[in-house]
């Protein structure tokens, strides 16, 4: 056996690829709960590869044959029903993770320097997984992913100029159609998904370029010992992959709670006016993209005020697509000397709620109309706008509050909890 | 002989002008799969003209037809509808359609060829989807008490006359706008071709 691995190990870094990456990477001993999610986003992306490669097997992307060949899929193919709901429960479940998993890096500094890099290929995974999602939610071919598809495709007439051209160049068509559906099929199942795995061999290499940031922001590699091994790291193998096997077990209970149990989560992961096929003649009465667009969704239905010369439905999508751009931004935005929550002053900390409860209330408000009234006092569309204006603070006035923040002492050594 | 000597001078120059020539071929090489994403001949013949009889359209009514997969309403509007269009002219962003899409037939105060004949594409100017006809006046269309009838926009709430003319404060900012479209005979409409005037 020995002889075998020598005999690879000559042709192949097989034994020093093991080492560096996992028997002989050292992560921070004090990793807490916010670190199972990079590790389940992986298991996710995997789930979703196999069960999307299984599911191309009885799919048709053809605007006749699509609605029909999902109800198959569902009805007649055996256990075909358990991969269509593992896809579309984990399209949802990977964008809770990536959203809890961003979530840790802003709690503590993991998009500081050294670690920028890492934070802008994880950005562009992000956008990536969107473009990914969306074309994805198209294929059914259901009424809500033909007229998703185009109100967002209708996003690009709003550019000034080639707008049109645009639009007219992603559908193949004058509107969304079997054109569309097809070119959508081919980026969903091969080109995204070689880009999403590309990316993330990335993000890892870099990470591992690096070192992992741990809850206390500090730099572990500053304290070794006499064989040069950081004496708060602990090998990233048999530790965390333990400690992570723990976690996707944990993770699967619950998928598998939503799968077998409530398949649709009450209309969030699989829309009702879905279930009727794609109709050009009717949109329906209330149309919202999934739950993980609604935060820009309603950013995008905030803008009512045309200003300035230019009118409100591009402002709309400006300020959506800023709405993004902003998190790329965030390791440049952030000037704090302490990189950590635990060792920051309470301004960011204040900022940092008000972030997190304006995306979750956006998002709510995403699938509400927005002339109701659904909390309370005001119209939604003037929550969205307020939650959009603390949204942007958040992100513009971190370069002044970070930097004015009152911080703690940072320790030298990670801290035992 | 060898001549061992390096000409870095030559060299960057040699490697500028090699990779701006393979840049330039991998743009020509680019192009084809760029353009073969656009319409394919297919989808620009399923462009062709529809006809559409309205031979059986009563006054108050509308009939719904595809053509270039877009949904074309045609209304056949009532003597009350088009006098309607007079007392709304300053609660419309464009009451004029000076920046509207129109044949000329059309570019007038109906925005229609017969003035009670609307041919309109029905896709909302905001994010394309599809308006629903709201004609019922006043209360009873659930959109306000003095609501003159029209189309009311269900994704985002834009409310259009009926000329298809968008009110102000909407998220919409142009008007529906008008196919191009001729009269065949009195009970025939052509909507892909223009007419004569």
């Amino acid at each position: 056996m020995s002889k075998l691995l020598t005999w690879v190990d000559d042709r192949f870094p097989a034994t020093k690829v093991w080492e560096e990456h996992l028997a002989k990477y050292y992560a921070p001993k004090n990793f807490n709960f916010w670190y199972y999610f990079g590790s389940l986003a992986v298991l996710v992306l995997v789930i979703q590869i196999l069960t999307g490669i299984f599911l191309t097997i009885h799919y048709k992307p053809d605007s006749e044959l699509a609605f029909a060949s999902v109800e198959y899929i569902m009805r007649d193919v055996p256990w075909g029903w358990l991969m269509r709901y593992l896809h579309s429960t984990g399209g949802s479940a990977f964008f809770i993770i990536i959203y809890l998993h961003m979530f840790r890096a802003m709690l503590y500094g993991s998009h500081r320097n050294p670690r920028e890099l890492v934070w802008l290929i994880g950005c562009i995974i992000y956008v990536a997984m969107m473009a990914e999602a969306f074309m994805g939610y198209l294929l059914p071919w259901g009424n809500m992913s033909y007229w998703g598809a185009q109100v967002i495709i209708s996003l690009f007439t709003a550019i000034p100029g080639i707008g049109e051209g645009l639009a007219l160049w992603i559908r193949g068509d004058f509107v969304v159609s079997d054109a569309t559906l097809n070119r959508f099929f081919a980026f969903h199942v091969v080109l995204i998904p070689l880009i999403l795995i590309g990316l993330v061999f990335v993000h890892i290499v870099a990470l591992h370029k690096v070192g992992s940031n741990n809850p206390d922001g500090i730099d572990i590699k500053k304290v070794k010992n006499e064989n040069g091994i950081p004496v708060d790291g602990i090998p990233f193998h048999p530790y965390y992959t333990v400690k992570d096997i723990m976690g996707a077990v944990f993770f699967l209970i619950l998928f598998s709670i939503v799968i077998f149990f409530m398949p649709e989560f009450f209309g969030i992961f699989l829309e009702k006016d879905n279930f009727t096929p794609a109709n050009p003649l009717q949109t329906p009465e209330d149309i919202v993209p999934l739950w993980y667009f609604t935060p820009y969704y309603s950013i995008l239905r905030a803008n009512t005020v045309n200003f300035f010369w230019i009118d409100a439905k591009l402002w709309g999508v400006i300020f959506m697509g800023l709405a993004i751009v902003m998190f790329f931004l965030l390791p440049w935005l952030d000037r704090s000397p302490v990189k950590s929550i635990r060792y920051r002053g309470v301004q960011y900390k204040v900022w940092l709620t008000l972030f997190a409860i304006s995306f979750v209330l956006l998002g709510y408000l995403g699938l509400k109309n927005p002339n109701h009234v659904d909390l309370f006092l005001f119209k939604n569309v003037i929550w969205a706008q307020i939650m959009t204006v603390i949204y942007f603070l958040f992100f513009l006035l971190m370069p002044f509050y970070s930097k004015a923040d009152k911080t703690k002492p940072v320790p030298e050594r990670v801290s035992s909890k | 002989m060898v001549d061992d000597r390096v000409n870095n001078e030559r060299r960057r120059f040699l490697t500028v002008v090699t990779s701006g020539i393979g840049a330039v071929g991998g743009i020509f090489a680019a192009t084809p799969f760029v353009l073969s994403m656009m319409p394919s001949e297919r989808a620009k013949a399923a462009g062709a003209p529809v006809e559409i009889d309205i031979s059986k359209l009563k006054p108050g009514q509308m009939v719904k037809e595809i053509w270039r997969g877009k949904p074309v309403w045609v209304v056949s509007r009532t003597p009350e509808m088009l006098e309607s269009l007079k007392s709304i002219q300053d609660e419309l962003r464009d009451p004029a359609s000076e920046q509207s899409v129109q044949p000329a037939n059309s570019q007038n105060e109906f925005r229609s060829e017969k003035p009670e004949i609307l041919v309109l594409i029905g896709i909302c100017t905001h994010l394309g989807c599809s308006p629903v006809e709201k004609f019922a006046i006043g209360p009873a269309s659930g959109i306000s008490d003095d609501w003159p009838g029209g189309f009311f926009c269900p994704c985002h709430g834009s409310t259009f006359d009926m000329a298809g003319r968008v009110y102000k404060n909407v998220p919409a900012p142009d008007n529906l706008p008008v196919p191009p479209y001729k009269f065949l005979n009195d009970s025939l409409i052509l909507v892909g071709e223009e007419g004569s005037a």
